[in-house]
C-alpha cells in the first residue's frame, strides 16, 4: 500500500498527537548536498511526511521566502537529475512518505514516463504539481502515475466552489491540500475566524479523503490549530526560514520539528 | 467587429487550446478568477453596449482608425508595395491601448474595483494605467526593479497617471519576474481585482481575449486596403513578436486566407548563437509558461532563460500560444532580427518616410529586404508603436 495512505488510516488522533505533521523544504538548500541531511533530520524530530520542493525560475505559488530558496538552489546547481540522485538511496534510510513538490515545466522537460519511473524507482510517494490542471492530469497523466503506484495531491482553497472540491476529492487519493487563505506561500500567518467558517465547511462536506492544512503555518499553536480541523498541517516557509538561518543543520531542524509537534517537549538547538 | 464570432481553424478551439499549445496551467488559487473571467468573457464582449463603449472609445480617444499609410521611398528601395499600419499612432503612442481599454470595460462588468498589470519597457504599464485614470479604477502595476532604472519616463508617467509602481525584486529583476509578482497579487486578491495581461500570454482565455480586443487591427487593414489597392487581403502580413499581441491582431483576419503570408519577427538580440538573444521560436523548445502549454526559451532541466534584446518589448522568454501553433504548425513564418539590423532598419524608416519607430516594430522592419516580394506584391507591415520612448538607445548611434 502507498505509504501516505497507509499513514492516514494507522493515525488516530486520540493516541497518535494533534496531528500529522508534513513538511516542506527546497531540494539543494541551503547547500546541494543538504538534502538527504534534511529529510533525514526530519523524519528523526518526527515529522509525519515530507514534502520536498524541486526549484523551479517561475515558482508563481509561492512567496518571498521559498522563491528565495529556489533561486538560492538553483544557484547551487539543482536540478531534477540531481535530485533524483540524491535520492537514490533514500529508502534505506527514511520510512516517512516522501511527496514532490514542483511546478510542471521541469517535470515536462525530464519527461512525464521517465519521471514517474525515476520516482517509483527511489520511493516517492506523490507528487504536487500546482500548475498541472485536473483535465490535463485525468486525461493524459493519470494512468502513468497509476501504474507507478504516485498518489497526485490537489489543492482547495478558500475560493474553490462547493461543485469543484467534490470533484477534487473524487479525484483525489491520500490526502487534499487545503489552502488556508487566498494567498501566495508565507505571506500570512496564523488561523482567522474567516479560515475557520472554511474549514468547518469543508468538514461538514464529508468528504472522502483526509485534508491537510498548509499556508500560514509557522509554530506549536498555529499546528495545533489547524489540527483541530483536519489530519494536521503542512509547514513550509517557517521552516525554510530554520533552515536560512541554521548554524547546525540536523540539530535544529529535530528541534524545530519537536517545537512545532509538542512545545513542551521542545529541546533548545 | 462581427467577424470575429466566426470560429476558425487557428483560434482557440472550445477546450482553449491552439493545436497542442494553450490551456490554463494554473495553481488552484487562480482558478475561480481564470473561470470566472472564461466563462463571461466572450458574452461580455458580444454585448452591444460592450460593443457600442469599446468601439466610441478606439475610435474617439485611441484615435482609431489608425492609419493604412502608403510608403513609397521605402516601397522604392524594396521593390514592392508596402503599407504601414500607425498604430505607432495610437493615444499612449502604441497598439497596446487597444487591449487596455478592452480589458478595463471587462473588469467594470465584472464588478472589479482594482486594476493589476506587469510591465517591461513600461508601454502597456502606461497604457493600462491610462485607463484606470480614465475609469477611476485603483492601478497597480508591477515591474523589474532594473526594469524600473532602466525606463525612468515611463515610471514617471505612471506615476503621474495615478497608478502604483512597484518592484519585483526576485529572480532577474525584469519582465518574467513582474508577471509573476503580478500573479502572485491577483492570487493574493482573487475577488476584487482583475489583471490586465498585456500580450497574447497567460491562461486560456487571455490569449484569446487579448487577441480580438487587438483584432482591430486587421479589421481595419482590410477595408483600407481595399481602398488602396482595390483588393482586401495583401500578399504578406509582418509584425514583431515579443509575447505576440500586436502581430496576433494584425493576423487575426487573415488567419484563413493561406495566400496571406503571415510574418513574425523575433529580436535575436545579439544574435541567435550569441547566448543574448530573445528568438523564441528559433531557440526555444514546448513546455509551459505563465499559465499556458506554449514554446519557451529553457535549460534542458525546464528553468526559464532570461531573454536577451535590445527592445524591452520583444524581452520574454515565451511566445502566445497561438503563435506557437503558427510555427509548428508552418502557417506562420519566423524570422528574426538583430539589435543592430533593428537599429539601422529605424534609421532606415525615419530618412525615408520621416517616422521613428519604436525598437520593437523595428524588428519587423529589418526584415523586409528577406522577405521575397516583388513589385506586383503587397506587404503590410504593422507599425506598433512610435520611438519616442527609445531615444536615449537611437540617440547613441547619430553620428
Amino acid at each position: 500500500m502507498n505509504r501516505i495512505v497507509s499513514l492516514f488510516q494507522n493515525f488516530n488522533k486520540h493516541t497518535d498527537g494533534a496531528g500529522l505533521l508534513n513538511v516542506y523544504f527546497t531540494a539543494g538548500f541551503p547547500e546541494l548536498d543538504d538534502t538527504t541531511r534534511i529529510l533525514q533530520a526530519l523524519q528523526d524530530g518526527g515529522a509525519d511526511l515530507v514534502e520536498i520542493g524541486m526549484p523551479y525560475s517561475d515558482p508563481v505559488a509561492d512567496g518571498e521566502t521559498i522563491q528565495q530558496s529556489n533561486d538560492r538552489a538553483l544557484e547551487n546547481g539543482m536540478s531534477v537529475r540531481i535530485l533524483f540522485d540524491q535520492l537514490k538511496n533514500m529508502r534505506g534510510m527514511v520510512s516517512v512518505p516522501v511527496l514532490l513538490m514542483g511546478y510542471i515545466n521541469p517535470v515536462l522537460q525530464y519527461g512525464i514516463e521517465a519521471f514517474c519511473a525515476k520516482c517509483a524507482e527511489v520511493g516517492v510517494d506523490g507528487l504536487i504539481l500546482p500548475d498541472m490542471p485536473m483535465d490535463v492530469y485525468l486525461d493524459e497523466y493519470k494512468s502513468i502515475f497509476d501504474a507507478h503506484g504516485l498518489l497526485n495531491i490537489f489543492l482547495v482553497t478558500p475560493q474553490t466552489s462547493e461543485a469543484r472540491i467534490r470533484q477534487i476529492d473524487e479525484v483525489s487519493e491520500g490526502f487534499i491540500y487545503t489552502v488556508s487563505s487566498a494567498s501566495v506561500t508565507g505571506s500570512k500567518s496564523g488561523v482567522s475566524g474567516d479560515m475557520e467558517a472554511y474549514f468547518e465547511k469543508l468538514d461538514a462536506m464529508n468528504l472522502r479523503n483526509p485534508r491537510l492544512i498548509g499556508f500560514g503555518i509557522k509554530d506549536h499553536d498555529t499546528f495545533v490549530k489547524a489540527s483541530s480541523h483536519a489530519a494536521g498541517a503542512i509547514i513550509g516557509s517557517a521552516f525554510i526560514r530554520v533552515l536560512q538561518q541554521s548554524t547546525d543543520l540536523e540539530n535544529d531542524v529535530k528541534a524545530f520539528v519537536r517545537e512545532v509537534k509538542n512545545s513542551s517537549e521542545a529541546i533548545p538547538a | 467587429m462581427e467577424a470575429i464570432a466566426e470560429k476558425k481553424s487557428y483560434q482557440v478551439n472550445d477546450r482553449g487550446y491552439y493545436g497542442t499549445f494553450g490551456g490554463a496551467f494554473i495553481p488552484e488559487m487562480l482558478y475561480p478568477n481564470v473561470e470566472e473571467l472564461r466563462e463571461n468573457y466572450l458574452q461580455i464582449i458580444a454585448d452591444p453596449s460592450f460593443q457600442k463603449e469599446f468601439n466610441d472609445l478606439l475610435r474617439h480617444y485611441v484615435g482609431r482608425p489608425t492609419p493604412l499609410y502608403p510608403a513609397h521611398r521605402l516601397s522604392e528601395k524594396y521593390k514592392t508595395n508596402i503599407f504601414l499600419k500607425r498604430e505607432d499612432l495610437c493615444h499612449t503612442g502604441a497598439h497596446k491601448v487597444n487591449n487596455t481599454i478592452g480589458q478595463i470595460l471587462m473588469a467594470q462588468r465584472l464588478g472589479k474595483k482594482r486594476i493589476v498589470a506587469e510591465t517591461g519597457a513600461g508601454q502597456h504599464g502606461v497604457a493600462t494605467a491610462t485607463v484606470c485614470a480614465l475609469m477611476n479604477l485603483e492601478c497597480i502595476v508591477y515591474m523589474g526593479e532594473l526594469d524600473i532604472e532602466r525606463q525612468a519616463p515611463n515610471v514617471a508617467r505612471m506615476k503621474m497617471l495615478g497608478a502604483e509602481v512597484r518592484p519585483a525584486t526576485c529572480g532577474s529583476r525584469t519582465l518574467k519576474d513582474a508577471t509573476n509578482e503580478a500573479m502572485r497579487h491577483w492570487i493574493n486578491n482573487p475577488v476584487d481585482t482583475h489583471y490586465i495581461i498585456g500580450s497574447v500570454v497567460g491562461p486560456h482565455p487571455y490569449p484569446d481575449m487579448v487577441a480580438r480586443f487587438q483584432s482591430v487591427i486587421s479589421e481595419e487593414i482590410r477595408w483600407q486596403l481595399k481602398e488602396h489597392t482595390g483588393k482586401e487581403t495583401p500578399d504578406y502580413v509582418v509584425a514583431c513578436v515579443g509575447g505576440g499581441s500586436n502581430a496576433a491582431g494584425a493576423f487575426y483576419h487573415f488567419l484563413d486566407e493561406e495566400n496571406v503570408k503571415l510574418v513574425a519577427v523575433e529580436a535575436a538580440g545579439l544574435g541567435l548563437t550569441s547566448g543574448h538573444s530573445a528568438a523564441t521560436v528559433a531557440l526555444g523548445k514546448p513546455g509551459v509558461l505563465h499559465g499556458s502549454r506554449t514554446i519557451l526559451m529553457q535549460t534542458e532541466d525546464g528553468q526559464v532563460v532570461e531573454p536577451f534584446s535590445i527592445s524591452a518589448g520583444l524581452d520574454y522568454p515565451g511566445i502566445g500560444p497561438q503563435h506557437a501553433w503558427l510555427a509548428a504548425s508552418g502557417r506562420g513564418t519566423f524570422l528574426s532580427a538583430t539589435d543592430d539590423e533593428a537599429v539601422q532598419a529605424a534609421f532606415e524608416l525615419t530618412r525615408l518616410e520621416g517616422i521613428i519607430p519604436a525598437l520593437e516594430s523595428s524588428h519587423a522592419l529589418a526584415v523586409l529586404g528577406r522577405l521575397g516580394a516583388s513589385k506586383d506584391e503587397t506587404v503590410v507591415l504593422n507599425l506598433s508603436g512610435r520611438g519616442d520612448k527609445d531615444m536615449g538607445t537611437y540617440m547613441k548611434h547619430i553620428d
